[in-house]
């Protein structure tokens, strides 16, 4: 028997709910099935007066679980918020009266259920105990002393932050440090500035808040964010700091220009690469009259570097103009295939046309000791070669730090499994991945082999799931690039600057700044015992009873976020800061020893059975969908916006991410007489959007793996499908349903209804 | 809403577009009370009527909704559409702003049941499909709005349909009395992320927008291939309905050009690599040329450009067309020389799409500012010496959405920074 102590049920018959269904026989259920207490219903639940009325039932402290049926919850919710309480939605507009016909049996047959789910949920749910055990700390380690650390520091200290800054080297300053002029970010956009590093180092240095130790390295990172505990190597010597949360900036190198013999690298001494031009730039006149660059001296080249890196054009046309700036005769050509000055950079192109560097479109088609460079020039449509030149410069691309290259390559051990480290993102033959591409179908694209990095770990993280922050193929940080970029899958690290993606310095410097925000807000949030992005603010957090546990492992390997490790018996211990309350480990687990003060398998489980199963002879199927919260629920509540009617025979339960779902939620419904299941869920694989990463995915296998349950139980593999849906697709999400329903009414009622 | 006056650690934030929305979050889940003001009815700016992101071709509602759950979920937040900025006073750590409203007429108990929408009869050129279509005279301006609540056009003020209208509404969020107002508001610092518009095709006379049928600009093109567009999402012409197989890209129109933009607007390569993918997706016979100058795929998006380079029919030209009239049979025809074959050429196509770039549409918004813009109005970025000023998103560059969420999150720090300064006074 379930606790129906502090459960208030709250109906609104506003916005045609009372016109499409009736709500005083859901108030009968609520009072006769669930024996709620207090069970009131309102014309504008949304309106001053109800929700004064609610507002007061939980202040008087009589009820905990307000369980509002009326809109959906993504809407109102500021409206439904009570201090103490714990808001349950069941949602009775989008989801039932705007997407099903107004008056008819299984319209209202589906709002008993809503309610009957919304109430079930609500005695399943507890409020979240926050975890906030232990000593927080507030400083910023911020890895790598480089333009993009100097900057982070800086930054973090002009927030009143403490900094401990961490370099490889002897000295700061990075990269640039070597350089004379830098590209310009500020007007104007046409004149290569003045280094700022020297600066940089010097407001470090001078810096109180600011620590600075050179000829270091993390030799390892344990505990969460709010936590970490960093063992730094300086010297002979470690010492071990506490600090909050962690910047990477270890930055990129230069592509070894050693694997560009085919551009005459090696040939000559005056075939140079353009970081080895700055330095001589930096060291005095570089004498030479006749200068030839080649650009995508290794990038966007299917052999070398798959990406464009972004700054070279850039850097090739500042360095033709210093060298014009010194000595007016030089004559500097620039070999293309695109030039990409992208933004306000294109004064700096214009500038260089301005100032007679030569621009030809075209391939290098060899360089020789001679330095004779024969270009196949496009708009010649021949080949060319450019002879008299003293110096040519290759315009080699930027490597990601993403390891520490002057460590060893770490070996797996035996037994150990290869961590998810790699997502092959990057195809370049692939044809274009459309969903719904017409036409032939693309073929598969063959996945690269998952190896260990080449170089050492950057943090050496003691993570079950491995040492290395998890990257795409092409080297770089695995993250929502596009929405929210740095977001990693290590809680509280995050990476910046060209080691998150190849860009020029003026980004890389605002890169810095929004590392440095979101370091400072990870740790704010963990103090509070709250989950960072995509939930931020959830107080809840997976809890483990060892009791049951098989010491599978399931949950350890399967968390996107590696947030679970083990303890020295094999059980898995959760890390709170790390989690960012997906829930996948809660769905992994095969024994549900797994759960969320508020949310577990159990719940959704009751949710599922606390509907009304009707026997086959009334021939009204039953198909329950797990939705998504991000992308399926909202599909659907924009279905109903705009009254796309679907089959009224679905039950559909919100869940934080897919991967909370569990192959045991599937075979309980379908013990008790559901006919189908969906899992809706969102867009899974290389263009992934699941805003877990891999709950969608995880789904997909497991829905796979049920497949196999379902034969040996003598089911159609038609009765349960993964489905991928996405947030706009309202019209879509109906017709998949339809279609379901169709196909369940084609195969029959489920064999196992009724017992 | 109340002319509360808030304190120096409020961080105002101008504009409620994507990066608008990510300074507001990430500055608030830092800790800080954030007001944000849109001048528009909704959240969500211009990606909000895109239809995909490029390089994943995913619904830019996806991240939306994220930001919308966490606006909703945090108290720290208050959001006010349909508001800009008048007067800007004070300094660091102590603005004092003043705020002004546009009436929406319709009250914040509205509860988007539709019902004033059925009622209304008038129909408006949707500002959300850019004028392809029509929406009523009350109306939501999307399915994702935020806030999720209607609108009435002024339009129908003070006509019998408004009271028509009004009557409607059973929970009586209708105020046909609604008028402009202002507040004032104290702030520490002020994130100004006020945003893009298209550079006006129209501008560039010899490509014939407005002029010659079936011309259209890349703008719109996304409202066509968008499910929730003025074709629910059939990439037909705009003259006769017929679908859009042969299409022509034209890239840099108006951006790279001294003329009209000098500086390159970063996203329109991407753009139309994109809108090729559209059209590949919908039309498994469709024929794309993209006429251009370089095509600038930065970064991790070059793999987007290798794939559609790889795709025979997706043709690149390199050429900067010299114009677009109609041609005998009617079709848009593009007219220039091809830079590497010199061969002159006379295509036509059944739609030409221009390839417009950003221009920042700032200049309405803190006009009475005195913010520190480039020769191309946008705002110069203040480094290392943190005010109370900071620019985010595309009012700092032509940036994408991507580097507009950096931006953004760098603005949220530098806001934070021009706090602890004022604080530390």
């Amino acid at each position: 028997m379930t606790d129906q102590n502090g459960i208030g049920v709250y109906l609104c018959s506003g916005c045609a709910i009372g016109q499409s269904i009736d709500v005083d026989a859901l108030s009968g259920i609520a009072a006769s099935e669930f024996k709620v207490p207090i069970c009131k219903t309102h014309e504008c639940l949304c309106g001053d007066e109800a929700v004064a009325m609610i507002a007061e039932d939980v202040a008087s402290g009589g009820v905990e679980k307000p369980v509002i049926a009326a809109c959906s919850p993504r809407v109102m919710t500021d409206r439904f918020q009570f201090d103490g309480a714990q808001v349950i939605r069941a949602n009775m507009r989008e989801q039932v009266v705007w997407c099903h016909p107004p008056g008819d049996e299984d319209t209202q047959m589906l709002a008993n259920d809503q309610l009957r789910m919304a109430i079930t949920r609500a005695t399943k749910s507890n409020a979240p105990e926050p975890w906030k055990e232990g000593e927080f700390s507030d400083k910023i380690l911020v890895v790598g002393g480089g333009y993009v650390g100097l900057s982070a520091a800086l930054e973090a200290s002009r927030a009143g932050t403490d900094v401990l800054l961490v370099e490889r080297s002897d000295q700061l300053g990075g990269n640039v440090r070597r350089w004379s002029k830098v590209l310009p970010d500020s007007p104007p956009y046409g004149t290569p500035r003045d280094n700022p590093v020297p600066g940089l180092i010097a407001a470090v240095e001078g810096d109180a808040r600011i620590s600075v130790m050179t000829d270091a390295i993390v030799a390892q990172t344990s505990g969460q964010p709010g936590q970490f505990k960093v063992e730094i190597t300086n010297g002979g010597s470690t010492s071990e700091e506490m600090v909050g949360a962690i910047v990477l900036a270890t930055g990129w190198r230069p592509y070894d220009p050693n694997k560009l013999g085919h551009l005459g690298y090696g040939a000559s001494p005056d075939v140079v690469t353009n970081v080895e031009l700055e330095e001589m730039l930096a060291a005095g006149k570089v004498a030479k009259k006749n200068v030839a660059f080649i650009q995508c001296a290794g990038s966007r080249d299917p052999d070398h570097l798959p990406y464009c890196s972004s700054v070279c054009c850039g850097v090739s046309i500042k360095h033709a103009l210093q060298l014009i700036e010194a000595d007016p005769d030089v004559m500097a050509y620039v070999i293309f295939q695109e030039l990409r000055t992208p933004g306000v950079a294109e004064d700096l192109y214009r500038a260089a046309q301005d100032a007679g560097v030569i621009f030809m479109k075209g391939d290098v088609k060899s360089v020789g000791a001679d330095l004779t460079v024969v270009v196949d020039d496009a708009l010649l449509g021949e080949e060319v070669p450019l002879q008299g030149l003293d110096m040519v410069v290759l315009a080699t691309g930027m490597v990601p730090n993403s390891t520490n290259i002057d460590l060893p390559t770490r070996e797996l051990g035996e037994d150990e499994e290869m961590p998810p480290l790699l997502r092959s993102d990057i195809d370049t033959t692939a044809p274009i991945t459309v969903a719904g591409y017409m036409g032939e179908e693309p073929a598969a694209v063959e996945k690269r082999e998952e190896t260990m990095p080449e170089g050492g770990p950057l943090l050496n993280l003691k993570y079950h799931q491995g040492p290395h922050l998890p990257m795409l193929a092409d080297g770089f940080p695995d993250s929502h690039f596009i929405c929210f970029p740095y977001e990693s899958r290590r809680t509280g690290i995050y990476p910046c600057g060209p080691l998150r993606r190849p860009m020029d310095m003026g980004e890389a410097g605002l890169d810095a700044a929004g590392a440095v925000l979101k370091a400072i807000q990870t740790i704010r949030l963990v103090r509070d015992g709250a989950s960072v992005h995509p939930r931020s603010g959830d107080l809840s957090y997976p809890k483990i009873g060892l009791e049951p546990c098989t010491k599978c492992r399931r949950c350890t390997i399967e968390c996107p976020f590696g947030a679970i490790d083990e303890t020295d018996k094999d059980y898995p211990v959760v890390n709170p800061a790390r989690c960012r309350r997906c829930g996948t480990c809660m769905g992994a687990c095969p024994v549900r020893t797994i759960s969320f003060d508020n949310y577990s398998i159990d719940m959704l489980t009751s949710m599922a059975k606390s509907c009304e199963i009707p026997d086959e002879f009334d021939e009204k199927p039953r198909v329950l969908i797990l939705a998504c919260e991000n992308d399926a629920y909202p599909a659907l509540d924009m279905a109903g916006l705009s009254r796309r009617n679907y089959s009224a025979f679905v039950r559909i339960i919100p869940v934080n991410c897919l991967g909370s779902v569990s192959a045991l939620n599937v075979s309980d419904a379908l013990s008790v007489g559901y006919d189908g299941i969906i899992l809706m869920g969102c867009k899974s694989g290389d263009n992934y959007q699941c805003h877990f990463v891999k709950g969608s995915a995880m789904a997909q296998e497991r829905a796979a793996n049920i497949e196999e349950t379902l034969a040996s139980m003598m089911l159609e593999k038609e009765r349960v499908e993964a489905m991928e849906v996405e947030i706009s697709d309202a019209e879509r999400v109906g017709q998949l349903i339809d279609d379901f329903v169709a196909t369940i009414d084609e195969i029959g009622f489920n064999p196992f209804k009724g017992f | 809403m109340s002319n509360g006056k808030l304190s120096s650690r409020t961080i105002l934030v101008v504009g409620g577009g994507i990066a608008g929305i990510s300074a507001t979050v990430e500055a608030a889940e830092a800790g800080y009370e954030v007001v944000l003001v849109e001048s528009s009815p909704t959240l969500g700016g211009r990606v909000a009527q895109l239809n995909r992101y490029f390089p994943k071709l995913c619904q830019p509602t996806c991240g939306l909704e994220i930001n919308y759950q966490r606006i909703k979920k945090n108290r720290a937040i208050k959001v006010y559409t349909m508001t800009s900025v008048g007067k800007v006073e004070g300094e660091t750590g102590n603005f004092t702003v003043s705020l002004n409203t546009r009436p929406r007429f319709v009250k914040a108990n509205c509860t988007a049941c539709g019902d004033c929408a059925g009622a209304a009869e008038s129909e408006i050129d949707n500002p959300f499909n850019y004028g392809m279509d029509k929406t009523k005279a009350a109306y939501l301006p999307h399915a994702m709005a935020f806030p999720l609540r209607y609108v009435i056009d002024p339009s129908v003020i003070g006509s019998p349909e408004a009271e028509k209208i009004k009557a409607s509404c059973t929970v009586d969020a209708v105020d046909l009395e609604d008028k402009e107002g202002s507040f004032e508001i104290g702030v520490g610092a002020i994130i100004w992320a006020t945003g893009w518009q298209p550079y006006g095709a129209e501008k560039i006379t010899q490509y014939g927008y407005g002029e010659v049928a079936d011309v259209i600009n890349n703008v719109e093109m996304e409202r066509l291939a968008a499910m929730n567009g003025p074709t629910a999402g059939r990439i037909v012409r705009p003259s006769d309905g017929k679908e859009a197989k042969r299409v022509a890209f034209i890239q840099c129109a108006g951006s790279r050009d001294e003329k009209h933009l000098p500086y390159c607007s970063r996203i329109c390569c991407l753009g139309s690599l994109k809108h090729a993918a559209y059209l590949r997706e919908q039309y498994a016979d469709a024929e794309i040329d993209i006429y251009y100058i370089d095509i600038r795929a930065h970064d991790k998006l070059e793999g987007f450009y290798q794939k559609l380079k790889n795709d025979p029919q997706v043709n690149f030209i390199k050429s900067k067309p010299g114009s677009i009239v109609r041609g005998e049979s009617g079709d848009p025809t593009v007219k220039g020389e091809n830079t590497i074959t010199r061969e002159i050429y006379a295509n036509s196509y059944d739609l030409v799409v221009l390839a417009t770039g950003m221009e920042p549409s700032a200049r309405g918004e803190g006009s009475s500012v005195n913010l520190q813009r480039d020769e191309y109005g946008f705002v110069v970025p203040c480094v290392f010496e943190p005010d109370g000023m900071i620019a985010a998103g595309v009012a700092s560059g032509p940036l994408d959405v991507s580097m507009s969420v950096q931006s953004a999150t760098a603005a949220a720090l530098r806001a934070i920074q021009a706090i602890a300064q004022g604080e530390g006074k």
